[in-house]
């Protein structure tokens, strides 16, 4: 056992790139779910429209990657109207319903052979971060950082990049949900019939959350494209969102800390269980007075349920999450 | 029952004005505030609310009542924009209102509560609060991100609530979530939020429902204290001494109809509101003539 690779493989998955653009995904989520209480089961699809902004670029346009923004920008809107004119109007459950559906049809619509002109279908988009790649001041062909933060140039360009607008989105949420216009929209999570019985226009509050926290989804989106140099339509399925949704509640929901550190510590326990699992059985499988309890081949499904009972001990005994207010949980159902 | 009622100056003023007004459903009222012709609501088969007219005097506070069922909350549904009316035309303050959202006639100066009280529990009592104030340039989120644009109006919106919240004695609680309030301080809290809005017509539904008798006295208070101050009081009840205490003026609904009208001492002699309540069309009454509280 190489407890010492383990640990430093654990530690540098906190900051990973994985954690960042979850990061991006959850402060988007955190808006609509946990501030407004709106269920958007379908977050993987604003991250496609992210992705996708970008791909395009490179695909089809053929212009510069920072038209990706407002191409993907367009795409976001699009999405939020498609989704919430006819939802936001009903109650929450239906939202999510929709949702979920949503997603899978943009996942399917993009790689469908019928537009593989403008997504590249199956296959996806790839080779278009070049001019992204081009911008960082690092040298790729050098180590930067100390161990076990180590990176190669490009990585830690790309990580740098992904943090920072983590830090950009999350002071902005943080403000945005301490003024008077964040008040109405949690005000809107706790009852809805309220709020519009003093004046607020509801339906366009659930809009604005819902294209912001998309916009915040898009942004994650594009960072986890240009990281891997390609868009690959089944990487924005449904897995993704829920994965999003668990390092959220991890975190605690309404709390710019919570969705931040949650996948953060998401991440970490994902690699510590990988890792120490590899381990394990890299000299064969693991197996009691000869019956085989685990094999080589068998570590990576082994994980997820690893990782499914620890998330279940943690809603049980602490169901308000890391950051999560239990004050403000005790009050549920009163 | 009503012997010992002490008239303030604008109760005074509110009676005087509908002195001269025939007790018969449906009667015009010489200012009314909010008028309200032909509004159906049928739900299936039911029809839930089937006003021909009916008009509330500005300055007074008028009850509905009614039996379980009569169709007073709908009509509140209806009349707030929380519900669409089949047929039907209203105007508050000179003002159609037929096909206004609800969150438009809130702006407009008409503000409801309601029968279940929604108090925002996770929410703070001073959060619940401001958030009742209109037109708050914050609630743009373009400039939520830029407090010196929104910082001035949240402190004068601040003062206002707290000035609120010590007339309704919940300044204590200022701080404290909403969700630890009991029943009957949530129903004064969701009062004086309605308040933030700058009514000048509150409609309450059922104000008394699950508050002590202690309590009472002084949400009695409370709503002769908004006459006091020039608003219009409407409010659906099924406590008739709060009834009698209050009211200036009683409407009564049955099977979706206006039935009724009178000063709240018409009222209770009035034999078709007892028959109404009790069902003597049925044969003879159990309770005798009294009517239920």
């Amino acid at each position: 056992m190489d407890w010492l690779k383990i640990l430093e493989n654990t530690v540098s998955s906190l900051v990973g790139i994985d954690a960042a653009y979850f990061a991006l995904a959850a402060l988007g989520l955190n808006i609509q779910f946990g501030y407004t209480g709106l269920l958007n089961f379908g977050q993987a699809a604003f991250m496609a429209c992210g992705a996708y902004g970008i791909g395009m670029t490179a695909q089809y346009f053929d212009v510069s990657m920072w038209y990706g923004i407002p191409i993907a920008l367009a795409f976001v809107v699009i999405l939020s109207l498609l989704v919430g004119i006819p939802t936001l109007r009903l109650r929450a459950d239906y939202l999510a319903i929709v949702t979920i559906a949503t997603a899978e049809i943009v996942r399917l619509f993009v790689r469908s052979v019928r537009f593989k002109r403008f997504f590249g279908g199956s296959d996806g988009i790839n080779s278009f971060s070049t001019q992204f790649r081009d911008l960082s001041p690092f040298d790729p062909s050098k180590q930067y950082g100390f161990r076990p933060f180590q990176y190669s140039g490009y990585t830690f360009w790309t990580l740098i990049v992904a943090w920072c607008l983590v830090g950009i989105f999350g002071f902005v949420v943080f403000y945005l949900m301490r003024s008077p216009w964040g008040r109405v929209l949690k005000a809107i999570r706790e009852d809805e019939d309220a709020v519009r019985s003093l004046g607020k226009n509801v339906y366009s509050y659930k809009m604005q959350a819902l294209v912001m926290g998309g916009v915040i989804g898009m942004f994650s989106g594009m960072v986890f494209a240009l990281d891997r140099g390609s868009v690959q339509p089944d990487n924005y399925s449904r897995d993704v969102t829920f994965y999003v949704l668990t390092a959220l509640v991890l975190g605690g929901v309404a709390k710019v800390s919570g969705s931040i550190v949650g996948p953060m510590i998401f991440w970490g326990l994902y690699v510590f269980s990988d890792n120490t699992l590899r381990e394990l059985t890299r000299d064969g499988g693991i197996s009691v007075f000869g019956v085989g309890l685990l094999q080589k081949s068998q570590v990576g499904p082994v994980n997820y349920m690893l990782i499914g009972i620890g998330l279940m001990l943690l809603m049980t005994f602490r169901p308000q999450g890391i950051f999560g207010n239990r004050k403000e949980m005790a009050l549920d159902g009163r | 029952m009503v012997a010992d009622r002490v008239y303030t100056e604008t109760a005074q003023r509110a009676r005087a004005a509908l002195a001269g007004v025939q007790p018969a459903p449906g009667v015009a009222k010489p200012d009314p505030i909010l008028l309200a012709d032909k509004v159906k609501k049928n739900f299936g088969g039911v029809t839930a609310v089937d006003v021909d007219h009916i008009e509330v005097q500005r300055g007074s506070i008028t009850a509905l009542i009614g039996p379980n069922g009569a169709g007073k909350t709908t009509l509140f549904n209806l009349l707030t924009g929380f519900d669409t009316p089949d047929t039907g035309e209203w105007r508050f303050d000179g003002r159609s209102l037929a096909k206004v959202v609800a969150h438009k006639t809130a702006s407009m100066g008409m503000v409801r509560t309601f029968q279940l009280t929604k108090s925002l529990t996770k929410m703070s009592v001073i959060e619940n609060m401001k958030l009742g104030a209109t037109h708050q340039v914050g609630e743009r989120w373009w400039n939520g991100l830029f407090p010196f644009r929104w910082k001035a109006q949240e402190k004068l919106i601040e003062q206002r609530a707290d000035q609120l919240l010590k007339r309704f004695k919940l300044d204590h609680m200022r701080n404290e979530y909403a969700g630890t309030l009991s029943g009957g301080q949530r129903k004064l809290l969701e009062m004086s939020r309605a308040l933030m809005t700058n009514p000048r017509l509150v409609m309450l539904d059922e104000p008394m429902a699950g508050v002590n008798p202690a309590l009472k006295q002084s949400l009695n208070e409370h709503i002769r204290g908004l006459r006091d101050d020039g608003m219009t009081v409407l409010f659906v009840e099924h406590d008739m001494d709060m009834v009698h205490d209050v009211s200036d003026w009683v409407i009564v609904m049955a099977e979706g109809r206006i039935i009724a009208e009178g000063t709240p001492e018409a009222i209770a002699a009035n034999p078709a509101v007892i028959e109404a309540y009790l069902g003597a069309h049925q044969g003879k009454s159990l309770l005798g003539e009294e009517t239920p509280s």
